[in-house]
């Protein structure tokens, strides 16, 4: 029963009040992208053992999405951030380089 | 035989006789007895049978660890397998029964499994039930179940109300021994809010028993001043009968509390589950004492050296004159002292080892012989122990000696009790000197900070003297309250004694050269009858993960979890697989520690609080008016209304009927209501909705197709345009609060820069369906608003009054009539139905319920969600082409429908279905074609996926997807049954009703 701090209203939520939405930053293709890319959208995911970027939503408190970078091994969380950004901030890139000096996932490290 | 003494017990009652059940014999004990030491106080030695060979199984420890003592508990709605008779406290008139025996425990024709020991080794099941195939169903399966489970499933309801707890603290204590108490006391000095839980109904552990020495006082007196300083701190809390069952993420523990478990007034709640927050927690959680593995280890009678001090110091019951001790350590000799202070008789003391410490002395002083460097070659007795054969440690089992005893006392040394550590993720060390598992301080369970959040001490951490426990204990709290940032004083810890002991060594078998026939009598697990040799004998066939060797064995599986097999099961693995234990590993620790009831992690959640109940402003008029409800979700619509003595199905024909030939209303509150509004929102709804709806003209209203990125429909609904910038979507009744949160979803992380607020209005309406030829005419009588043919064109909305009421009528349709569906105010909609079934007096009014909404929508081959559609189905499957926009560049689906096995010709496709002989056709049946699949199954070509008798048309209809169906028009398919017969049905048009779609445009 992990804690996350809701970015928005700031509420270190239980994760009763919250419902997990898998993988985050994943980029949407739509009619005219070819098969592999929409494959990728729809079922490629990562499985990683540490670092994983997910996404969670406020479900029982203020509905918002946002996101939460997190260690999958120690459940450790490095931070939360709101879902309306295309990649990490950099303050929670930071935070997990400060943790895990040579991390990488995806294309962010 | 076993018996009470006529002396001792410090925790019975002599003057409060309790009187008790066993097998439907009346036996007597004393209040503060458990049921085991009630049982062997009345000579009941023999307490159930064994799992596989149904062997004469006695009681073997005296707390949690028991793997024996089960019993059925209780009658009625409070019958309860599987409860052990060790933690059980005894109460006037509590019924308890053995398990696993038939006909009776003393006679049982399974013992004969016993003598078949031989045959059923390792693996027996897997090995035994493979072949030949087709004996699986009528002879294997059939056994297999008769024998499964230990104890019987209860039949009636759960008479008990169950509740949960939340709490947030800063140091969770589990464990309410010296350890803990030490904890708690430090913690709670410091200033930390501190709760401690203690599994049994006493405090002190075995440091009482024992009769440990605290600064200067015997341990009672010292646990009965900690208790009442820690009473005196308003930050500490401490609650005995509550077992930490579990501890997870971030500092979430569980614990059960049982609070009338003990009680003969079963009022009130009956266990409740802690549900906790804690910053740190401190596992003082104690050791278990291991079994020794010799030939008859499993004899009633032998028992762990432990419960027989603990039967006879704390119950005053004895479980024979003479107890012979085996053992491999000095804290056995503790036993034997004991029971010579009892005024038993101890024959002999067994020690595996060539020397013990000052223990051994204090023995030898009271007469005690003491054999060091021997073993037991053999126990003698059948159903209860009458002696046993000694021999050396170190040969193969040659006896020396025979001596007669009644009791078996053993002990393999102990083992720290790590569950709680693990269960997170916390990892063990092997301690080589004391030979078990303990907890790895480095490497602690991490919560969100990445620090460890549990500590350990005292005997759970491996010490076992009575200083290093409080110190120990001290010590982790006063660290606890430090790592949630307190800097008070925590005091300085008790002076407990350190009595001198030899150290133990190691006895993994005995002797260490026993033969076959030895092995296979040494018992590992004594529920699930797994031996040495069938432990070895899964080494020898390649099982080398302990994980797999429990699978493949059943060593430590059921109720008690190997909680005294594990250890013993896996340095024989690591023996048989010539390694070190540590290489070996343990199994998985899994919560709960010991079994918890069901009824407490449902807690309140059941009868009428199992969830929220959703209810219509027409729900109470209904309710009064013959309703017969159906959930739909959370909901409860009316299935039907039924009048006087009518059947469910006479009232369902009647209102379809009356509906097609007058007028019928339909409860429509249920349906979602979300208003999207803003700039974009024309936008983001042509990306939701398959068809365009930012094209269509405010007062008009839409029919959509809602689909998931994958291409399937999840949805549907009218859509009516409020205003320039403002819709509202209709959803199903399911569907309103994930349609909601499915568009706030794509709103919030997808398209962020559009400008749309979505606003979920369901409750704020309540809706009627006004339906029938005679609708226009009831509406007119309410008068108010223009609802004529051409102020109200189908497929079009006004707001207006109507009888007064402020509304706003939709003129749509889902049963092919002329239709309205009014939206009133909530708070105005019982009294707008009751108005509308007065003025609907003189035009045939009758409320409808959802299966004849159900029935006129399929006449008209009208889909449902979750009918017709699956998850699996999408628009084109349903002949809905005509709601996909061509228009439109993209929309939720419209790529994942472009992917191969979408357009796939062969896909099963809507058709209508009517039976040859005009019966129903049953719900979900598929339809065959020829020749078989790779399992031997007949190859399909379709399933139905609605069918109703129809009263308008007096037949059964039927609408299904069939390969190529709408090309299929007109032949004949086979639709076999459950009971073997086969209906025929004939593909036509969905449409079975008004095909033109006359009725509804007049």
């Amino acid at each position: 029963m992990l804690i996350l701090t809701c970015p928005y209203c700031g509420v270190k939520a239980d994760e009763t009040e919250l419902s997990a939405g898998g993988e985050a930053h994943l980029k949407r293709f739509g009619p005219g992208s070819s098969e592999d890319e929409f494959e990728g959208y729809l079922f490629v995911r990562e499985n990683p053992k540490g670092v994983h970027f997910e996404r969670w939503r406020h479900s029982y408190g203020c509905g918002k999405w946002f996101h939460a970078a997190r260690c999958t091994m120690t459940l450790e969380v490095f931070g939360t951030y709101p879902a309306q950004t295309f990649e990490p901030p950099q303050d929670i890139k930071d935070a997990i380089s400060a943790k895990r000096p040579n991390w990488r996932w995806r294309d962010f490290s | 035989m076993s018996t009470r003494l006529a002396n001792g017990g410090r925790l019975i009652d002599r003057t409060k006789p309790v009187s008790f059940m066993f097998n439907g014999k009346k036996m007597g004990g004393y209040a503060g007895d458990t049921l085991a030491s009630a049982l062997l106080a009345n000579d009941q030695m023999l307490v159930g049978r064994s799992f596989k060979y149904h062997r004469p199984r006695g009681i073997v420890a005296s707390g949690a660890e028991e793997p024996n003592g089960l019993v059925n508990l209780g009658k009625g709605g409070r019958f309860e397998p599987n409860q052990r008779v060790t933690t059980q406290e005894l109460y006037e008139g509590l019924e308890a029964a053995s398990q696993n025996h038939f006909p009776s425990l003393e006679f049982d024709v399974g013992a004969v499994n016993a003598k078949l020991a031989k045959f059923m080794p390792a693996g027996f099941y897997y090995k035994m039930f493979i072949h030949p195939r087709p004996l699986w169903k009528h002879v294997y399966e059939p056994f297999i179940r008769k024998a499964a489970g230990l104890g019987k499933a209860p039949k009636d309801r759960d008479a008990d109300v169950y509740e949960h707890f939340y709490h947030f603290v800063d140091v969770l204590v589990v464990g309410g021994g010296i350890t803990g108490l030490s904890a708690a006391l430090a913690a709670g000095r410091a200033g930390a809010r501190v709760l401690l839980v203690e599994q049994t109904a006493h405090w002190g552990g075995r440091g009482v028993v024992d009769g440990a020495q605290i600064d200067g006082l015997d341990a009672g007196a010292w646990v009965k001043g900690a208790l009442q300083d820690l009473e005196k701190m308003e930050n500490v809390e401490f609650v005995s009968r509550c077992m930490a069952a579990g501890v997870y993420d971030h500092g979430y523990a569980l614990a059960y509390e049982r609070l009338t478990d003990h009680l003969v007034d079963k009022s009130g709640a009956r266990h409740r589950l802690w549900r906790i927050r804690a910053a740190q927690i401190v596992t003082a959680t104690g050791a278990i004492e291991r079994p020794l593995s010799f030939a008859g280890n499993d004899v009633p009678g032998v028992m762990l050296a432990s419960a027989v001090r603990d039967y006879v110091v704390d119950y005053g019951a004895s479980v024979g004159d003479r107890t012979v001790v085996v053992t491999n350590n000095d804290d056995a000799y503790r036993t034997a002292i004991a029971m010579k202070s009892a005024g038993l008789d101890v024959p002999a003391i067994i020690d595996a080892r060539p020397a013990a410490g000052p223990l051994a002395d204090e023995a030898k002083a009271l007469g005690i012989r003491v054999l060091f460097g021997a073993a037991v070659a053999q126990v003698q007795g059948g159903k209860r122990v009458t002696g046993v054969a000694t021999c050396s440690q170190a040969g193969e089992g040659a006896m020396l000696e025979e001596i007669p005893c009644e009791c078996v006392a053993m002990s393999g040394g102990w083992s720290p009790v790590v569950h709680l550590w693990s269960h997170c993720g916390g990892k063990l060390l092997w301690d080589d000197a004391q030979s078990h598992f303990r907890p790895d301080p480095d490497r602690p369970p991490l919560g969100a900070d990445g620090q460890g959040f549990v500590t350990t001490a005292g005997a759970a951490q491996g010490h076992l003297s009575t200083r290093d426990c409080i110190e120990t204990g001290h010590e982790a709290g006063a660290a606890a309250a430090i790592a949630v940032g307190l800097s008070g004083n925590s005091g300085k810890p008790a002076g407990g004694d350190a009595p001198e002991e030899a150290p133990m060594e190691p006895v993994w078998m005995m002797p260490q050269g026993a033969p076959y026939k030895l092995r296979s009598k040494m018992w590992l697990d004594y529920q699930n009858d797994v031996k040495v040799s069938d432990v070895q004998l899964a080494a020898q066939e390649g099982y080398e993960s302990v994980e797999h060797t429990k699978r493949y064995t059943t060593l430590g599986m059921a109720t008690d979890q190997g909680k005294l097999s594990n250890i013993n099961g896996l340095a024989v693995l690591s023996n048989a697989l010539g390694q070190e234990i540590p290489a070996t590993g343990t199994t998985t620790f899994r919560p709960p520690y010991t079994p918890i009831s069901l009824g407490s992690i449902g807690g309140e959640a059941s009868r009428d609080l199992f969830q929220p109940l959703r209810k219509t402003p027409i729900h109470d008029w209904s309710d009064a008016n013959g309703a017969e409800w159906e959930p739909v979700g959370q909901w409860r619509r009316v299935y039907a209304y039924k009048r006087g003595d009518e059947t469910t199905q006479d009232a369902v024909n009647r209102e379809v009927k009356n509906t097609r030939e007058a007028l019928g209303l339909l409860d429509a509150s249920t349906l979602g209501k979300l208003i999207v509004q803003g700039p974009d929102a024309g936008k983001f709804l042509d990306m939701m909705y398959t068809n365009m709806m930012s094209t269509l003209p405010v007062g008009k209203c839409r029919y959509g197709l809602m689909c998931n990125e994958q291409g399937f429909l999840m949805d549907d609904g009218v859509v009516a345009r409020i205003a320039e910038d403002r819709w509202l979507c209709h959803t199903t009744t399911g569907g309103a609060d994930h349609i909601h949160a499915h568009m706030e979803e794509w709103l919030q992380t997808e398209w962020w820069d559009w400008k749309v607020y979505v606003a979920n209005v369901t409750e704020q309406y309540a809706q009627v369906a006004v339906v029938g030829p005679n609708a226009r005419k009831v509406l007119e009588k309410l008068g108010g608003m223009d609802v004529s043919k051409d102020a109200l064109p189908f497929m079009q909305w006004r707001d207006g009054t109507l009888g007064g009421f402020d509304c706003r009528a939709y003129r749509i349709s889902f049963s092919g009539e002329l239709s309205y569906e009014i939206a009133v105010p909530a708070s105005q909609g019982a009294a707008f139905w009751e108005a509308l079934i007065e003025a609907g007096g003189e035009f045939g009014v009758m409320p409808y319920g959802t299966e004849a909404l159900h029935i006129l929508r399929a006449e008209k081959g009208f889909i449902m969600i979750g009918d017709e559609t699956d998850g699996t189905v999408i628009p084109q499957d349903l002949g809905l082409n005509w709601a996909l926009s061509k228009k439109k560049d993209d929309y939720l689906g419209k790529r994942g429908q472009e992917r191969s096995n979408m357009v796939d010709p062969d896909r099963w496709k809507l058709v209508g279905l009517e039976s040859t002989d005009g019966s129903v056709i049953p719900d979900g049946a598929y339809a065959v074609a020829d020749g078989e699949n790779a399992n031997g199954q007949r190859n399909t070509q379709g399933r139905i996926t609605s069918t109703y008798f129809s009263a308008n048309l007096d037949r059964g209809i039927a609408m299904g997807l069939v390969k190529d169906g709408p090309n299929r028009m007109g032949e004949v398919i086979d639709f076999p049954k459950v009971d073997g017969k086969v209906v025929q049905a004939k593909i036509v048009s969905p449409v079975f009703y008004d095909p033109d779609g006359e009725k509804q445009n007049v």
